[in-house]
């Protein structure tokens, strides 16, 4: 039996998620096959062939499928479930739509932001905000999971997969409005290996610039706590936390974050953490590799200036 | 029109819980519990769909132990009309919950379903999409955005890199992410007027759903702890310690 994985992009780009999606698939086990469902997406199926390790491209190309819409997307995989024992999706807002209503129509129950594959039908999952791993082991026949990308090593790309097409169409009553999708020349908060986040502390939209400077410099990411997204500093797509953004960059470093349960769960793994905060009291200290006390104003010039 | 509300009791948002000794489960006893945050949402924007005139009946359902009481009894307080609590002591997998929750859409007939868009303790975010599938209904999740338009509901959803707004008929599942709106307090009369409210408790058995067990639970373990770190005196330091020491800059 085969294992599904379902890919990540936007119409135009292969994300980098899928490749460690599909890292997680070959710790399973079995010829992985990789879904693409969209519109206008052969650059994405050009990048998805060369994944090492990836057996079949399917390609589903057809306008009711270019919004990531859960309805189509669910009847699709439904269809071509037969051939799986394991469905696999990245953790992101689009896999944790669509794969709990495959489950739900395949009467299976679905394992969500697996971090650990212990054997083809046994995972590791955070729960509680990450204070727990719980080692969950599948009874079903088919397994659908979300994948924390974020656990695994993206593959290689020297793969050399066969594309096929799929002609099933499935089209729902939902209908597609609208779509403001955030615009960043930075890299994708997910995948980037440098996360400079700002909380409450920073004051004001306005102040966030200076750690977009600092992201810039260092050629990574922007994120913030729930606090600076709620205040409207920043759009709420790059909030890091347990119902936000899954991050673990080689360094992450939060400036004027306090570091509550719930923005650890999302930054905790990171390798290197940096904290800058004049509360010597902050929780964000007891995870931080290195601990500044200070005022942010000061203190992020002056690592602007320094690096 | 009718809004159902599934709410959960769950560990309060600002307790940290711990590994229980023989590491089965997390320790959750003499615990602070709570309405699950994401539940409390859905709850005030059922409220402020009535509020609006859009609604006329506010029904809230928990499945869980008989002290799930006191989360309808909240969620009473906070607007709702009705409460339905199915009484168990069993712990289910989201897919059961949801065949459940079905259940009592069957009788029920809610226009609308608002969910949270996952619970804090499971983390597991699955019920509302389930429950759509079992219902045949189109969901729209993590709603920062919710405008019911004759039979239609309209829903922005936060999604990864921005937002996206569908149009559904109803019926319609929706689950609720953190900026659909800030729950109010509770007031004392109306926490007095809760207690009078209708709470029908019902047995998982009188629903009449069949349930299978998905899951084993193997372990549950304490994640790795990080090393406590350095405190550094000076941005210069913080510096040389990145380039030379952890060599991430």
């Amino acid at each position: 039996m085969a294992i599904l994985v379902i890919a990540e992009h936007d119409n135009a780009t292969l994300k980098l998620d899928t490749a460690k999606v599909v890292a997680c698939a070959q710790a399973i086990g079995a010829d992985v096959d990789l879904l693409v469902a969209g519109e206008d997406c052969s650059a994405v199926v050009d990048a998805a062939k060369q994944l090492t390790g990836v057996r079949k491209v399917l390609v589903a190309d057809n306008a009711v499928y270019g919004n990531g819409i859960a309805e189509n997307l669910g009847d699709l995989l439904v269809s071509i479930a037969a051939d799986y024992q394991h469905m696999l999706a990245t953790a992101s807002s689009l896999g944790k739509d669509v794969m709990p209503r495959v489950a739900a129509l395949l009467d299976v129950a679905q394992i969500s932001e697996v971090v650990e594959v212990v054997s083809e039908d046994t995972f590791v999952r955070p729960i509680y905000a990450g204070s727990a791993l719980a080692t969950v082991q599948s009874l079903d026949a088919v397994k659908v999971m979300t994948v924390r990308s974020s656990a695994f090593d993206a593959v290689a790309n020297d793969g050399n997969a066969e594309v096929v097409s799929l002609d099933g169409v499935f089209n729902s009553a939902v209908e597609f409005v609208s779509q403001t999708l955030t615009k960043s020349e930075r890299p994708d908060l997910g995948a980037a290996s440098v996360v400079v986040s700002g909380g409450r502390a920073m004051g004001s939209a306005d102040n966030f610039a200076i750690l977009e400077q600092l992201a810039d410099k260092l050629g990574g990411a922007l994120g913030a706590s729930r606090a600076a997204v709620d205040a409207g500093y920043v759009p709420n797509d790059l909030q890091v936390g347990q119902t936000g953004k899954i991050v673990a960059p080689d360094l992450y470093i939060a400036v004027g974050i306090s570091g509550a349960i719930q923005h650890l769960a999302g930054m905790k793994d990171s390798k290197v953490i940096v904290a800058i905060n004049k509360d010597p009291e902050a929780p964000i200290f007891q995870v931080a590799d290195y601990g500044l006390e200070a005022d942010l104003f000061d203190a992020v010039p002056k690592l602007l200036e320094l690096i | 029109m009718k809004v159902l509300v599934p709410v959960k009791r769950v560990v309060d948002a600002n307790v940290k819980v711990r590994v229980n000794a023989d590491n089965t489960n997390v320790d959750t006893a003499n615990l602070k519990m709570a309405i699950n945050p994401f539940c409390e949402i859905a709850v005030e924007e059922a409220v402020r769909l009535k509020e609006a005139g859009v609604v006329s009946e506010i029904v809230v359902v928990t499945i869980g132990p008989k002290a799930a009481q006191e989360q309808l009894r909240t969620a009473m307080a906070l607007g709702a009309d009705r409460g339905i609590h199915v009484e168990t002591d069993d712990e289910f997998a989201s897919l059961s919950i949801a065949k459940m929750l079905n259940a009592i859409q069957n009788q029920e007939q809610a226009q609308l379903i608002l969910l949270g868009k996952q619970s804090i303790d499971g983390d597991n975010n699955q019920t509302g999409q389930m429950l759509a599938a079992l219902g045949n209904m189109p969901q729209a999740t993590f709603a920062s955005e919710v405008t019911v338009e004759g039979d239609s509901v309209i829903v922005t959803r936060e999604i990864d890199g921005g937002l996206q707004t569908l149009k559904m008929p109803m019926p319609a599942v929706i689950t609720t992410d953190l900026r659909l709106n800030e729950p109010r307090y509770a007031k004392l009369p109306n926490i007095m007027k809760a207690k009078r409210k209708p709470l029908d408790t019902v047995t998982v058995e009188s629903l009449g759903v069949t349930l299978k067990q998905h899951q084993n639970i193997v372990k549950v373990a304490p994640p790795a702890q990080r090393q406590a770190g350095v405190m550094v005196a000076s941005v210069e330091e913080l510096v040389e310690k990145l380039k030379n020491e952890a060599k991430v800059i």
